[in-house]
């Protein structure tokens, strides 16, 4: 099953629609609650980081019956160094990101820890591309 | 403890969920950083914030919290208080500070999470 979702720059009213959408298919798979926690809180990090940091993306779920794997793809100016944005509390939010109670420097980290499998492709001026991988 | 009696205690206000105040929750957790509160690994407690906008309830949701308990008087808009009622959450208001609130509950009974 492949979901899709656009996910527009700055619009924090609707960022997190894609993960909520995710949520309630999972749910209705009958997915573990647990394993749907770390599914919804990492795609929703990275939801959350497309709109506060891109120009807009896209995102693409595909469930199979053995796990989800989620693409985040967006148009932006990319992560110049990924380790450093690894880091627990570094960040490059703005401060309307932080009044919204986000760009404290967690979010990576925190999508790391709760992903089976992080990849990271960014290039500085074009974008950055999440894969997500969980097992059910 | 009852979502009723953690009501009472701070005088608050119930915005939504009203037909839910006999359920028990045992643990808080008290953030306006809402990246610490996607930290938490388990589910069951009541979210206590002064963050008062779409991100904190889109967080609780994220996070499988039905419980959220605004601080400091802050205004809950409609938006909010919509988006709470479509995933079943109680929501629950009061003018005190987030310490005082804290204070009380943890007087009261309420667990940390950690």
């Amino acid at each position: 099953m492949r979901l899709e979702y656009d996910v527009t720059a700055g619009d924090f009213t609707r960022a997190g629609n894609a993960s909520s959408a995710i949520k309630k298919t999972l749910k209705q798979l009958g997915v573990s609650p647990a394993v749907i926690k770390r599914v919804v809180v990492a795609v929703y990090e990275a939801e959350v980081n497309i709109v506060a940091h891109s120009y807009g993306g896209h995102i693409t779920a595909e469930v199979a019956p053995e796990g989800i794997s989620v693409v985040l793809a967006d148009t932006g100016p990319g992560i110049p160094d990924v380790q450093k944005a690894m880091q627990k509390g570094f960040s490059t939010a703005s401060k309307e990101v932080r009044e919204m109670g986000f760009g404290a420097g967690m979010g990576l980290p925190n999508i790391q820890e709760n992903a089976d499998d992080l990849k990271i492709e960014t290039e500085v001026g074009r974008g950055t591309t999440l894969t997500i991988y969980i097992k059910f | 403890m009852k979502m009723r009696d953690i009501a009472a205690a701070v005088n608050g206000e119930v915005l939504c969920g009203a037909g839910r105040l006999d359920e028990e929750v045992d643990y808080a957790f008290a953030s306006d950083l809402m990246s610490d509160v996607l930290t938490i690994k388990t589910n069951d407690f009541l979210l206590i914030t002064g963050l008062a906008n779409v991100q904190s309830v889109r967080t609780a949701e994220m996070s499988d919290v039905e419980y959220i308990l605004f601080v400091r008087g802050k205004d809950v808009t409609e938006e909010m208080t919509g988006l709470a009622e479509d995933n079943g959450m109680v929501v629950i208001r009061t003018d005190y500070s987030m310490f005082k609130t804290s204070g009380i509950l943890y007087g009261a009974g309420l667990k940390p999470v950690y």
